[in-house]
């Protein structure tokens, strides 16, 4: 697992138009730029948002990438409890999820 | 001169970019706190506005993560988030890096900090100046606690940082006004984001207004994790300006707005 690398590329497409638009041509050739499992390879070129989440992604780096793949907010926190449904709890990292799949929170 | 004006204002970016979704009483309540607490700051005279804050990615991450760190350029942008997301528009914000290094020597004594010659602000900077300074004529010099990449430094650290900083404001000519910005319990961009534990945010602002160095330090990152969520690492800001400010708090406006993510907070502390 390396949930590093993984946000150090979600970490650089929030913050450096380069990465973004090469990206945006060809997303495969940047992620094989950072050494990760298929899995998590997987889940950022889905995207996967939920996957991305229950892997341990922070949820700082996470809603930007979401608000730049197009997700809205209340939509991006639906895929977070979809992705722990699916996928089980969140495996690492400080943004495990508190409250129930089932359970909107106040401003969800 | 020496240090003219302290407070304290969460930065969520729900603030704005989710503004239309607020209950409208709330929203305006504390956007008119928010105004008061702009007139006091500007009132105050300051040649420089240091800001306290706790980022979240955009400048700093895991390769190279810094505990704090301090701004030194004449001039700084933001928001590095879509400013259609964050809905706030572009800045330029001036800058003085002759008095940031000034500041930075004299912090150095007591507390080591990273200095930045680069610093693109995202919303923990970006919607308190939105706010604070909405015609962009103050001189800012950024501040940032680590509240996002553990470990973490201990709470007693962030005193120490308030602390120096106080002693570098006083050691100026100029007039210093300093902020810090972050929320108290939260659980920000999880699922659940709106979670609020008011009754540890009542008695987090009451050790704040008391400035009680004692109980404010008191608090073990376990604690914080388990009773505010990760986003109550963020009371660093606070502690920070409590240190800074020495005297005791006045909370303007402190009220849960789910959709804000937090206890909506704006506080302006005596100068003592």
């Amino acid at each position: 697992m390396s949930l590093y690398q993984v946000s150090k590329l979600l970490y650089q497409l929030n913050r450096d138009e380069a990465v973004k638009a090469a990206f945006a041509k060809d997303p495969e050739a940047v992620v094989a730029q950072y050494p990760m499992t298929d899995e998590e390879r997987g889940a950022v070129l889905g995207p996967d948002i939920g996957l991305l989440y229950v892997l341990g992604v922070n949820g700082q780096i996470l809603m930007h990438y979401a608000a730049l793949c197009g997700i809205e907010w209340s939509d991006y926190l639906q895929r977070m409890r979809d992705g722990v449904t699916r996928h089980g709890p969140v495996r690492a990292g400080i943004y495990a999820m508190t409250t129930r799949p089932d359970e909107k929170v106040a401003g969800a | 001169m020496s240090l003219v004006f302290a407070g304290v204002c969460t930065h969520g970016p729900g603030t704005t970019a989710r503004a239309d979704r607020a209950d409208p009483g709330a929203r305006e309540a504390f956007y008119a706190a928010l105004s008061a607490m702009r007139e006091a700051l500007h009132a105050s005279r300051p040649d420089a506005l240091i800001i306290v804050a706790a980022e979240h990615f955009a400048n700093f991450f895991m390769n190279n993560m810094p505990s704090f760190a301090l701004g030194m350029s004449d001039s700084y942008d933001g928001p590095i988030e879509d400013p259609s997301w964050l809905r706030i528009p572009p800045r330029l914000v001036r800058g003085d890096a002759a008095l940031s290094q000034a500041i930075i020597a004299e912090v150095q004594q007591t507390v080591d900090v990273a200095y930045c010659e680069e610093w693109r602000f995202d919303h923990g900077i970006m919607v308190p100046l939105h706010f604070l300074d909405p015609e962009n004529v103050l001189t800012v010099i950024p501040a940032n606690i680590n509240c996002q990449g553990p470990p973490l430094a201990p709470l007693h650290r962030a005193w120490a940082f308030g602390e120096a900083l106080r002693r570098a404001a006083d050691a100026r000519p100029e007039r210093v006004a300093l902020i810090g910005t972050g929320g108290i319990s939260h659980w920000p961009a999880t699922p659940d984001s709106g979670r609020i534990n008011e009754a540890w945010d009542r008695e987090f602002l009451a050790r704040w207004t008391a400035n009680d160095r004692a109980a404010l330090t008191a608090y073990s990152d376990e604690e914080v994790y388990a009773e505010a969520g990760q986003g109550g690492f963020e009371i660093r800001t606070y502690v920070a300006a409590a240190a800074a400010a020495r005297g005791k708090g006045r909370v303007l406006y402190a009220e849960p707005i789910p959709i804000f993510a937090t206890t909506a907070v704006a506080a302006i502390m005596e100068v003592a």
